[in-house]
């Protein structure tokens, strides 16, 4: 077990190089001129674009830059970035605890509602509950994330104006922060206001985070929905089921005490893959509603060719990919018994 | 006898391949919902130059005379097949960033200045030569990538699983969102990120499929009858494995218009006037709040594109959906 968790740790490095080392490559299709623009800080600099390119090696082979941008990354400087006019690690540092906050925010109901649909879904198969949780999931689907958010955003700012349109802070709270009268104790604005004991805080912030949260919670459910339904089906159909059933077990306490904890092996696939998929949601959602985050930094770094913002949002995003998949598989562990690493 | 023989066989062979589909539709009203979605789009893509007839440039491209507002024949052909870019440029009406609510001369509204019915009825060419283009390239690259992978194994299969399990290791938009900064906006661009990053999931289908097919009876039995490996793998068992392609398929013709239009609306889609559904997207971001004292009055703005985009979308997951539920065996 703990040679088995060593060992995908180890591998996380070896994915990262090859995450890195992709991007890389991808980016030397961008004209020399226009990535050495990536590293000039105000426009005076933009007159001295081939000394720029020169001290940077911009012109280098594709090996010899990675392998600066290597040495560089291991000494803890993955380079500025222009986008946020900060070093990309302050960047990360700064954005990633809105993100997270969002995150969190998002996953734990996203998951307990989706799965409830499922398995809803799944007990009353083929009837109206079923067709009904059926059609909801296909439009959660076919629902894009930045039309939904446009929607909300016309109707609960625009129209009714009972949400606030941008950012995770009014100014009247996001002063607090500023002067140190609400300590940044775990970055997150919802928990630091409550620390402090600010629940006109903690509302404000709660307030910013609904529609951002509805829109990735609508856009991300259609997979998980249906995977519950798929494997509590499975799991419903299957003869141990038929044995509890002859034994007299009440219909409640099968569904909840031996279908859906079979079924959930699937639901935490999925549910892994749902953080994968708020990420990417992330980054249409906090440009959407302006949220402070690395998403929308990272749409604007790479609207701009900002090569060095890139590369840190992907490590970041390749880093959490990677050790999502590997609590995945130590979940697996937990619930069943059967699976064991060795 | 020989006659006898075919009229046994052959209307049981009919029958057995109409009843999918006939019981696919007879059955299933979302289905049939999906189906007609996806026509209505079929017909507006076919009809759009009578739905939004040509101006400009786009009347030049075409060679149409003063008293035509409908191309003649041939250059209704030329433009619905091999549509002049011309034509694909959203006529502006007009520099007034404001939008204008619908008018006889434009009836969905104006944004920018652009026709909004204008850029919604060809944007749905846009959406179908997007998805066709895109799903055309990457089920060929999956398939023989996937049969590849499946049918030769040992190192082959390890480098190219692992080279998907790289394209895996991120969330797919922020890899297109890299590619798209790299290649730099416009359509092409986007369906080269598009392709290059959603091979890898068809190919991990196939190979899956290859690798149980492969060691079917059906594989044996040609090989014992002479054939080369090159044969059985394109003959015998790739025609069997791209099956279960079909759900995904349809499926993902309605979500990449979607990822596109996030581009789009990131700001790194097509180029400004593009006929593009996300491109009137990014335009409404603008305008959510009205002007003071009427707060809805730019409704027309996000409410047209919003549907569009979702009615396309959702027709093809209704049927993608659908097909799914009636293909999997333990629906039977």
């Amino acid at each position: 077990m703990l040679s088995f968790v060593l060992r995908r740790l180890l591998a996380l490095p070896l994915i990262l190089l090859a995450v890195t080392f992709l991007i890389v490559l991808v980016m030397q299709l961008i004209p020399v001129e226009q990535r050495a623009v990536a590293y000039t800080t105000d426009l005076a600099q933009l007159g001295r674009i081939p000394e720029i390119i020169k001290t940077n090696h911009l012109d280098a082979g594709v090996f010899e830059q990675y392998w600066r941008w290597l040495g560089l990354a291991l000494g803890g400087n993955l380079g500025f970035s222009r986008t946020s006019g900060q070093l990309v690690l302050q960047t990360l540092q700064a954005r990633f605890p809105a993100t997270l906050e969002l995150t969190l925010f998002t996953l734990l109901p996203l998951i307990s509602l989706s799965v409830w649909l499922g398995s809803k879904a799944a007990v009353h198969r083929g009837q109206a509950v079923d067709a009904v949780i059926r059609v909801l999931a296909v439009i959660s689907y076919s629902t894009p994330s930045f039309v939904l958010g446009v929607w909300l955003l016309v109707i609960f700012y625009g129209v009714l104006n009972l949400l606030p349109g941008t950012g995770n802070l009014s100014n009247d709270s996001a002063i607090y922060f500023l002067t140190g009268e609400i300590r940044r104790v775990t970055g997150l604005t919802t928990i630091d206001a409550l620390l402090s004991g600010r629940l006109d805080v903690f509302w404000d912030a709660l307030k910013h985070l609904i529609m951002p949260v509805f829109t990735l919670m609508v856009v991300g459910s259609a997979g998980l929905i249906k995977g519950t339904r798929t494997s509590m089906l499975e799991a419903l159909n299957s003869d141990y089921i038929r044995t509890a059933r002859a034994k007299g077990v009440t219909e409640g306490v099968i569904v909840r005490k031996h279908a859906r904890r079979n079924a959930m092996l699937t639901v935490i696939t999925l549910a892994g893959l749902s953080v994968s998929g708020l990420l990417q949601g992330a980054v249409i959602a906090e440009t959407l509603f302006g949220y402070p985050g690395v998403g929308a930094w990272a749409a604007q770094a790479a609207a701009l060719g900002d090569l060095p913002g890139v590369l840190g949002f992907a490590l970041l995003a390749a880093t959490v990919v990677v050790l999502i998949n590997l609590a995945i598989d130590l979940a697996y562990t937990v619930i069943d018994p059967r699976v064991r690493y060795a | 006898m020989t006659v006898a023989e075919r009229l046994k066989v052959r209307p049981v062979n009919v029958k057995a391949r109409g009843s999918f589909w006939g019981r696919l539709f007879r059955h299933n009203r979302l289905a049939r919902v999906g189906a007609v979605l996806v026509s209505l789009f079929i017909l507006v893509a076919l009809l759009a130059p009578v739905l939004a007839p040509p101006q400009g440039n786009c009347r030049r491209a075409l060679g149409m005379t003063e008293m035509q507002t409908i191309p003649g024949p041939l250059a209704y052909l030329r433009e619905v097949v091999a549509t002049p870019d011309a034509c694909l440029q959203m006529p502006r009406v007009g520099f007034a960033a404001q939008p204008n609510p619908p008018a006889a001369d434009a009836p969905l509204g104006r944004v920018n200045g652009y026709d909004i019915r204008y850029g919604l009825v060809w944007g749905t060419r846009t959406a179908f030569f997007l998805g066709l283009t895109v799903l055309a390239i990457t089920v060929t690259v999956g398939s023989l990538v996937g049969l590849a992978a499946g049918f030769l194994g040992g190192v082959t299969d390890n480098l190219l699983m692992r080279l998907t399990d790289v394209i895996f290791a991120f969330p797919a938009l922020v890899l297109i969102l890299v590619l798209v900064a790299a290649l730099g906006p416009g359509l092409l661009n986007i369906i080269i990120a598009l392709s290059l990053v959603s091979w890898a999931g068809l190919a991990r289908v196939v190979r899956s499929e290859v690798l149980r097919l492969r060691e079917l009876e059906f594989a044996a039995a040609a090989q014992s009858l002479g054939a080369s490996r090159v044969r059985i793998a394109l003959r015998h068992v790739l025609p069997n494995a791209i099956g279960p392609l079909l759900t995904i398929v349809v499926l993902e013709m309605g979500s990449l218009p979607i990822v596109a239009g996030s581009l789009s609306f990131l700001g790194l889609g097509t180029p400004l006037g593009y006929a593009d559904w996300g491109q009137l997207i990014a335009l409404a971001q603008k305008w959510i709040q009205g002007p003071p004292g009427q707060p809805f009055a730019y409704w027309y703005v996000t409410l047209f594109p919003g549907l569009c985009i979702f009615a396309y979308s959702l027709g093809w997951s209704l049927l993608g959906d659908s097909l799914a539920e009636a293909l999997d065996p333990r629906n039977r």
